[in-house]
Formats: C-alpha cells, sequence, structure tokens
C-alpha cells in the first residue's frame, strides 16, 4: 500500500460540551476517490473545517503527504494543496464568473502590489497565467461555463452553473486532494448524473485525488472507490461501498434499530 | 368560437425564458439608472478609464487659466484635496469592504509630520524639527503614512464589520486627542513637558514645497497642479492594482472572507494591505494639505471631515474610482455654494423642484402641488400682511451679513412667504426656529401618511421648508451643509443605494 495523501490520525475536536469529532481515522491515497457519508449532524462537514483549518482540531493530526497542517491559516494549508467546496455555496457573488475563479489562483502567483502598480514584467506574467489557468478551468466543464458567461455576475448563475463554477474555483487553486461537500446536493437528477461522471472525470483527467462528502447514495456507489461512514463524530464504518451499505450498524444510524430486523 | 383545431402557438419572437439566450441577453435588460444619470453612466462605461482621467485632469489643470479668480482656484484645489481623499478612502472602504472610520488620522498624520520635517513653528515661537526639502519629505510622509497603516491595521487584522469600525474610529480619536493635547508631552514623567504639536492651535507658518529651487508660493495654482499631478499617478497606479491579483483579492474578501481565505488568499494580509494603501493616499494628500493652508491643527482633521469623505464615496458610488472622484466634486462644489446665500438659494429650489419632479406623478398631480403650493403662499402671506404687516417686509438675505429689499427674489417672496423683519431680533428669531422643528414633524408626518393626504400636506411642507430657509438656514451655512449632506444621503439611500456610479451589490440570492 502506498503512503496516504490525506491522513487523519485520532481527530477531535469540541464545541463546548459536545463532542463533535472523536478520534477518526481516515486516510486518502493518491488518485483515489473516498466518500464520506454520514446521517444529519454526522459531522462530515466539521472534518472538512478541521482538513481546511477553519477550526482547529482538539487533538490528533492531519497530514498531507506526511506533514502536519494542524494550526496553520486555512489560505497556507491550501497553498499546500487542500482544495474545498462548500455545502451552502460561497461564491464571490459580486465579482464575474472569471474573476471568482482567477481570484484563487492568489496563492499560486507572487507578484506585488507596487509590481501590479507598475505593471512590471513579473505582473503582466501572473496575470497571463492567472488569466489562462482560468480559462482552463472553467474550459472543464464544456460549453456551461464559456463565453459570454465569464464577464457575467456569478449571482447571474443558476444554481447548478454555481456549485459547477464553485468546483472550477476550487480547481483554481491547484489542489492536490480535492474536498467536495455534497456536490450535488438539490442538482436534479440529470445533474446529479453529469456530476457523477465529473467527479470520475476529474480523478481520471484531473488527477485530484477527491474526499467527497455526499448523500445521494447513487452519486456515492457510482464514483467511489472506499466510503467511510461517520455517526456522532465516530468511524463506525469503512469500506467498499457495498461493504459499508450492509453494514448493519450503518443502517441503523440511518433508519434506526427495528429497520436491522426488517432488513 | 371554437374552430376545433388546436391553436398552434406563434413562432417564438425573440429569446425566450429558460434558453440560454434568454441569460445571455440577460446584461440588455439591466438598463440601469434611466434618465439623464444613465446616459451618463453608460457614456462613462464605454469610454476608456484612461481617457476619462486624462479629460479630468486636462480641464481641471486647465482651472488657473480660465479663471483668476483666487476664490474659485482655492476650491478647485480644496476639491483636488477631497478627490485625493475619496480615492484613498475607496480602497478600503469600496474594493475591500472594510468600513474604516478612522482613515482621516492617516491624512491628519501626514499633515503634521510634513510640517515637521519641512518646517513650521509653534504659536510660542520655536522652530520644530527638521527643514528637509520637499523631494525628501514627500516619500518620507507617504512612506511613514503607510507605515502607520499597516500598524495600526495590525490590530485590526482580525476584525470585520462593525468590530472593525469601532476599532478604526478609536484611532481617529486617539490622534485628535494627543495632537490636541501633545503640547504638554511628558515623556513618560521624565523631566519636564514638551509641545510636540501645538495643541489646538496646531503647527503654523508651515513652509511650502520647493520644487527645483523655486518654493511653489502661488498656493491656489501651485498645489492645484501638485494635487493633480499626484491623482494622475494614483489613479493609474489604483486602477492597475484593482485589476491584478490583489484587487481581486480585495473584492473576493468583501464578498465572502471566509471563501476567500479558505481559497488561499491571506484575508489578514490583503485587509492590512487595502488600509495601508489607502493610507498612502491619504499620506500624499496629507503632504499636499500642510503646505497649502500653510497650518496644521486638529480641528482640520474632524469627524466632520471624515462624514464629508464618505458621503462623498457613497455619493459617487462605493468601489467605483471615476465615481468617488465625481461624488467629491459634487459634494464639495455643493457645500461650497451653500456659503453663498445667492447662490444656495438656486441649489435649494432647484433640488426641490428636481425631487418634486421625479417623484410626483403624473404631471398633473404635479401641477395640482405646484399651484397649490403658489396659492397657499399667497393666501398666507395676505393673511399675515393684514394682520402683522412688518412680517411680510423682511429683507431678503443675500450674504452671510447682506440683505436686500431689491431684485427679482425679494419681489416674489414678499407676496409669497412671511419674512420677520429681523431675524436678529430675539422674538423674530425665535419664529423661524420654531417652525424648524415644526417642519421636521410636518416632514416625518410625510413619511407615514399616503394617498390623497401626502399631497394635501406637502403643500403647506413645501411652503414652510422655504419659510424655513429663507428666515433660518440661509444664513447658518455650518449648520446647512452637513443637514444638506444629510438629507442628500437619505435621498440616496432610498432611491439609488449603491451610489450615482457604483454597481448595485446583491448580497443574498
Amino acid at each position: 500500500m502506498t503512503a496516504p495523501l490525506l491522513e487523519l490520525r485520532g481527530l477531535g475536536v469540541s464545541f463546548g460540551g459536545l463532542r463533535v469529532i472523536d478520534g477518526l481515522d481516515v486516510h486518502v491515497v493518491e488518485h483515489e476517490i473516498v466518500s464520506l457519508i454520514g446521517p444529519n449532524g454526522a459531522g462530515k462537514t466539521t472534518v472538512f473545517n478541521l482538513i481546511t483549518g477553519v477550526f482547529k482540531p482538539d487533538e490528533g493530526d492531519i497530514l498531507l503527504d506526511g506533514q502536519s497542517l494542524v494550526g496553520l491559516d486555512p489560505h497556507v494549508i491550501t497553498n499546500r494543496g487542500v482544495a474545498r467546496t462548500f455545502q451552502t455555496l460561497r461564491l464571490f457573488l459580486n465579482m464575474s464568473v472569471k474573476e471568482n475563479v482567477m481570484s484563487a489562483q492568489y496563492g499560486r502567483t507572487k507578484s506585488t502590489i507596487v509590481e501590479s502598480m507598475l505593471q512590471l514584467p513579473r505582473a503582466r506574467r501572473a496575470e497571463r497565467q492567472i488569466n489562462a489557468v482560468a480559462e482552463e478551468k472553467l474550459a472543464f466543464f464544456g460549453e456551461r461555463l464559456m463565453g459570454y458567461r465569464w464577464n457575467q455576475p456569478a449571482y447571474s448563475l443558476s444554481y447548478a452553473n454555481r456549485r459547477r463554477l464553485e468546483l472550477a474555483r476550487a480547481m483554481a487553486t491547484e489542489p492536490r486532494i480535492l474536498l467536495l461537500d455534497e456536490p450535488a446536493a438539490g442538482m436534479n437528477p440529470v445533474e446529479t448524473h453529469e456530476i457523477t461522471e465529473l467527479i470520475g472525470k476529474l480523478r481520471d483527467e484531473g488527477r485530484y485525488t477527491i474526499l467527497v462528502i455526499e448523500h445521494d447514495m447513487h452519486v456515492v456507489e457510482g464514483i467511489s472507490d472506499r466510503v467511510v461512514a461517520l455517526d456522532h463524530g465516530e468511524k463506525i464504518s469503512e469500506g467498499t461501498f457495498e461493504q459499508v451499505a450492509t453494514d448493519p450498524r450503518v443502517v441503523e444510524a440511518y433508519l434506526g434499530t427495528a429497520a436491522t430486523t426488517k432488513k | 368560437m371554437s374552430t376545433g383545431a388546436p391553436p398552434t402557438p406563434p413562432p417564438a419572437a425573440g429569446p425566450q425564458i429558460g434558453v440560454d439566450e434568454w441569460v445571455r441577453r440577460s446584461g440588455e435588460r439591466i438598463t440601469g439608472p434611466a434618465g439623464l444619470p444613465g446616459h451618463v453612466k453608460r457614456a462613462a462605461d464605454r469610454t476608456p478609464p484612461f481617457v476619462l482621467l486624462a479629460a479630468f485632469v486636462a480641464v481641471a489643470a486647465c482651472i488657473p487659466f480660465m479663471t483668476s479668480n483666487i476664490y474659485i482656484q482655492g476650491v478647485a484645489t480644496d476639491t483636488m484635496l477631497y478627490v485625493l481623499l475619496a480615492v484613498g478612502l475607496n480602497v478600503a472602504v469600496g474594493w475591500a469592504g472594510l468600513l474604516d472610520l478612522g482613515y482621516v488620522a492617516y491624512y491628519g498624520f501626514a499633515a503634521y509630520l510634513y510640517a515637521a520635517l519641512s518646517g513650521s513653528r509653534i504659536l510660542t515661537g520655536q522652530v520644530l524639527l527638521a527643514d528637509w526639502p520637499t523631494w525628501k519629505v514627500v516619500p518620507v510622509v507617504v512612506g511613514a503614512t503607510v507605515l502607520l497603516g499597516f500598524a495600526l491595521s495590525l490590530t485590526t487584522r482580525r476584525l470585520r464589520g462593525d468590530y472593525f469600525a469601532i476599532v478604526s474610529l478609536f484611532f481617529l480619536e486617539i490622534f485628535n486627542n494627543f495632537t490636541s493635547n501633545g503640547d504638554r508631552w511628558d515623556w513618560l514623567g521624565l523631566g519636564g513637558t514638551h509641545d510636540l504639536t501645538g495643541g489646538t492651535t496646531g503647527l503654523i507658518d508651515t513652509h511650502p514645497w520647493r520644487m527645483v529651487g523655486h518654493s511653489l508660493l502661488n498656493y491656489s495654482r501651485d498645489y492645484l497642479w501638485v494635487a493633480l499631478a499626484g491623482f494622475t499617478v494614483i489613479a493609474v497606479a489604483l486602477t492597475y492594482a484593482n485589476r491584478s491579483r490583489t484587487g481581486r483579492g480585495w473584492r473576493s474578501l468583501r464578498d465572502d472572507p471566509l471563501a476567500a481565505e479558505v481559497m488561499g488568499s491571506p484575508v489578514k494580509w490583503l485587509m492590512m494591505l487595502a488600509v495601508a494603501v489607502g493610507a498612502g493616499v491619504a499620506g500624499f494628500a496629507g503632504a499636499v494639505n500642510g503646505a497649502y493652508y500653510q497650518q496644521v491643527s486638529p480641528t482640520s482633521f474632524s469627524f466632520q471631515l471624515l462624514i464629508t469623505v464618505y458621503a462623498m464615496v457613497i455619493l459617487g458610488g462605493v468601489g467605483s474610482l471615476g465615481g468617488v472622484v465625481f461624488g467629491a466634486v459634487v459634494v464639495n462644489v455643493l457645500l461650497e455654494v451653500l456659503r453663498f446665500p445667492n447662490y444656495a438659494g438656486w441649489v435649494f429650489y432647484a433640488g426641490l423642484l428636481i425631487a418634486l419632479v421625479a417623484k410626483v406623478r403624473p404631471w398633473r398631480l404635479l401641477a395640482a402641488v405646484l399651484g397649490g403650493v403658489v396659492v397657499f403662499g399667497v393666501v398666507v402671506n395676505a393673511i399675515v400682511g393684514a394682520v402683522w404687516s412688518r412680517g411680510v417686509h423682511g429683507p431678503v438675505a443675500v450674504g452671510a451679513d447682506s440683505f436686500t429689499q431689491h431684485g427679482f427674489r425679494a419681489a416674489v417672496l414678499h407676496h409669497w412667504l412671511v419674512l420677520p423683519k429681523n431675524t436678529y431680533e430675539v422674538a423674530d428669531y425665535h419664529i423661524g426656529n420654531y417652525a424648524y422643528v415644526l417642519l421636521i414633524a410636518m416632514v416625518l408626518t410625510l413619511t407615514v401618511v399616503s394617498g390623497w393626504k401626502r399631497y394635501a400636506l406637502l403643500v403647506p411642507t413645501l411652503w414652510l421648508a422655504a419659510f424655513v430657509w429663507e428666515t433660518v438656514l440661509i444664513e447658518q451655512s455650518p449648520t446647512t451643509r452637513p443637514l444638506f449632506l444629510g438629507v442628500i444621503l437619505i435621498v440616496l439611500m432610498t432611491s439609488r443605494p449603491a451610489g450615482i456610479f457604483g454597481t448595485p451589490r446583491v448580497e443574498v440570492v
């Protein structure tokens, strides 16, 4: 087994008296798609917030390629190669579609404000690079975010396109691992199917490693190399989709105890 | 009359909802402000920004050739200082979305530093500090102000929104306290007190800018050009900065600081940078201020200045460089006009008329209201004239302390308004004050009644407004000026919150 790209070791965090994550061990190997499932309130999004540095863990360690991410500022973690999307979309609504993606290149370019003011070569080079990366990432979604849409404000996009744009923005930080928080939430069946294919394409063509939170079990089944199930902040099951989906503890967490007899 | 055959839908005339074409053309349907402001805005959008900048600078630079009136040249120079301030404030407020209430402190700091470094004295005669040449002083002042911006924002870098606003306001208060009381500085009790800032009188006789062997002594003209030259460089630099990765970083943190941080932008650093860049612009303006006014004092850097600059930025359109320049010019020229009762009257009546034309529809109603105001005034004038004849023949104010009984305005007012003879006579003076309070009550009532009652009440309210204007406000420009600013902001808030040239922002979708 190769060394994991992302590894959570005995991760724990409490908010006040509430133990939200407790002794969580998860690892993600390079070019793998791991799904994080669990009932509402299981702590899935909190795991993302811990990895990206929005919250600081009380105990345990988060390793990216063997290096700890604990205690770093979110933007430093992003520049180390972790990018995420948000369950409740957090686009820069008043910026244009293209600018949303361009803004994510901040950490990948170096020119200072003085160089930009004077239009020195390094600033021009950086702008060219930012433009090229943004156009490349937007092109990943076919026609949907191309052409005239570049200059439209993000708030003018449809819900599904906003999800795509957020994904493009995350890709523009040039991450090694993508954390997708419910990418299919609020999508209709056709769009959900599209997202499933897209996540596969992200891994195969984009060469990303992906950790995804998803409620739609069709999506989870379609994309996952491995599934990790959480409940009350603890890992209750791990394995292939079939293994986890049939695990009595997972069924119990989702449906309650009576359901096991029904099955 | 059914024919039996299903009606064939008409062929799609133009774009339809749900079709991509509809989305593509959504921009065309957002027409922006209607009427004249809309035309101006669309024309401004079409013109490249640097062409606008060149045109503005060219026109402004020619003002000294167009008029030899020192007063007008002075107003132009004041206005350019305001333009610089508004442009600098726009960086933190408009681009990065930080409500920086300490901004004027940077301006004041720079002016004081200029005075201290280039030579000035306190009232008691002691010459302060250095006598540096201008080419050395200005970079040092700007650099020091940028550093001060970094230093102060280091303490606020974790704060957002209201918290940031309150703490930054605190910086302005500290600055004013320090400069007002800096004449008794006692070095933490280590021997004697020293005069660092000249106290409430400040530093006087500051030396002018000296460039290529000449002192800039033609104050109104030379400092207009200096400010314009600085503005040109600053506007170009800021335009490029706004288009760069830093500018996008500012805009992204304005929309969603958490998302910006998680997407790899160092939000705390970008916040500090926005404050410091704005401070740098204020620093340059301060270095011009210190020389141009030939003195610096704490009262020049008050909270009221802050509010004025904010009004300029808000009026012009937060976040739009051209907009805030426009706002600064309009607000300062307007405030200047209000100093002169003759011109102020035109501004007042024209403003009322424009507001009525814009808000009262249809035109029949407008005509009724205007006719009602005329008739109401004539009737009241006749009644008051019959009972208290001197009440309608008072003099009309035309200057700060000058009055007239003649001319068109006086003739109209004598038949329409009530003018107590001498507003300085205590009893008459109170009439104006009571009327003022009554006017406020009536305006507030106007906002809560609706339908015909509103228009019926509008007639006496307009007349009373004219009465209050002619008897009280016209002579009290220190009060009238902030009052006007307040009215402008309230009207703008209800009609166009984004400002005249601002882009309306969407917060939640």
